[in-house]
């Protein structure tokens, strides 16, 4: 649908953060995605090496996490996995659920490449996340 | 996606489309960094601001969103001819039109006596929050109990960008069929009301039964009202506008409770000039609440 214009949004959020941690590069960035977001995965791939080209994220993969569509019943409690166009409870078959997930367009993970000289960071090995907010 | 046509690059964002940065290759240690931003952020910072402008002002925004044809101009032409007609209420209204090419809907809406900033989009498939805060700085708020934005004829695109709106009005027109919120979940999920209109058709086009259209919005969870009217007849127009006037009501007693935020802390570059090259530079990192107003 968007899909050039969110990688653009994307290179913006990667740039940034690659820029606030003294990255020399990205190796990977995950995108969390779900049917209901209004997005095409594979559009998104298409798009990507549009968008990363002459930029820090040049070269890096793009792996893009399929969320399920979760949703929770209000009226017993249950939660399902549905299709996207049938959010209606697995359990006790009442259409007024809330969606849980299902309809997220959020960039989830970076893993950047940084100088070793860095004090903060120990050579070589992979830290886990450090959430930015 | 076309990456030929550029449909999808608006004034709002061609901003972001700079040419690429630097690569400087240094080795080794890799860093994971855990992020969960939205990529809608710089869409939902824009349309959050045209909200608390909408507040600041106690005017009731609302989306209107439809296929193309599906009658939304002529909602808006007999609505705005009923509502000015009610002395006792004495609604102001103003309206904000989108549209790929044309001043033909604006010009309408002018002809009521009411009036219409006109957003050319060019090739751009849905109106954002960039173009509708432009468009703002034309209109007098202080003077306004409503406005309309009359979004591009599109039953895809729209769902996805925040305006700034308080409400969302979708329109699902008897000869489209009645299986359009199953074939739109996006769309028909963003709803606050749907309104089927040309139900004056319902006769001619019995193949199109308003409980279906209701069946499919339950199957996506959707609890919005679902309104049967006619521009045309003035049937059924009655119950959307004490609709709207509830919702007017609703909105003030809410933003009564919660003001807006003053100060608003605006890092990007106003440029009062209307210039399409905003050059967006803020690098903060909020995070803006997803989905529509509270």
């Amino acid at each position: 649908m968007h899909e050039l214009a969110l990688c653009q949004a994307l290179m913006n959020q990667v740039e940034s953060i690659a820029a606030e941690r003294n990255a020399s590069s990205v190796v990977s960035i995950v995108v969390g995605m779900g049917p209901l977001s209004g997005v095409e995965a594979q559009l998104l791939k298409h798009a990507y090496p549009v968008a990363s080209a002459g930029t820090v994220a040049e070269g890096a993969e793009l792996v893009i996490e399929n969320l399920p569509v979760r949703v929770k019943c209000t009226r017993c409690g249950h939660e399902s996995d549905v299709l996207p166009n049938k959010l209606v409870c697995k359990h006790c078959g009442d259409w007024r659920t809330n969606l849980l997930s299902g309809d997220e367009l959020m960039l989830m993970r970076v893993e950047l490449e940084t100088a070793a000289e860095h004090p903060d960071k120990p050579g070589g090995a992979e830290e886990p996340g450090a959430t930015i907010h | 996606m076309c990456d030929t046509c550029g449909c999808n690059i608006t004034h709002g964002n061609e901003s972001l489309i700079r040419p690429g940065g630097k690569l400087a290759r240094t080795e080794s240690g890799k860093e994971a960094v855990t992020v969960l931003h939205s990529l809608l952020d710089e869409n939902d910072h824009t349309a959050k601001h045209n909200r608390e402008h909408f507040d600041s002002h106690d005017v009731l925004a609302i989306n209107l969103m439809s296929s193309p044809g599906a009658g939304k101009t002529a909602l808006l032409e007999a609505s705005i001819r009923a509502l000015k007609a009610d002395a006792a209420r004495d609604l102001s209204i103003a309206v904000i039109e989108g549209d790929l090419e044309t001043e033909n809907d604006a010009e309408r809406i002018r002809k009521q006596g009411v009036e219409a900033i006109q957003i050319a989009t060019g090739s751009a498939c849905h109106l954002d929050a960039h173009m509708v805060h432009q468009a703002l700085h034309n209109l007098k708020l202080d003077d306004l109990d409503i406005v309309f934005i009359e979004n591009v004829g599109n039953l895809v695109c729209p769902a996805s960008f925040d305006l700034g709106q308080h409400l969302n009005v979708i329109l699902l027109s008897v000869p489209e069929g009645d299986d359009k919120p199953a074939k739109y979940p996006v769309m028909f999920r963003a709803a606050d009301l749907v309104l089927i209109s040309k139900s004056d058709l319902l006769p001619v086009l019995d193949d199109f039964k308003p409980e279906n259209a209701k069946r499919y919005l339950h199957d996506i969870a959707s609890e919005a009202p679902v309104f049967e009217l006619s521009s045309k007849d003035q049937s059924g127009m009655q119950q959307w506008f004490e609709w709207l006037y509830a919702q007017i009501e609703k909105r003030k007693a809410y933003v009564a409770e919660h003001p807006p935020e003053s100060g608003h802390h605006h890092h990007h570059h106003h440029e009062h000039e209307h210039e399409h090259e905003h050059e967006h530079e803020h690098e903060h990192e909020h995070v803006h609440a997803e989905g529509k107003t509270p």
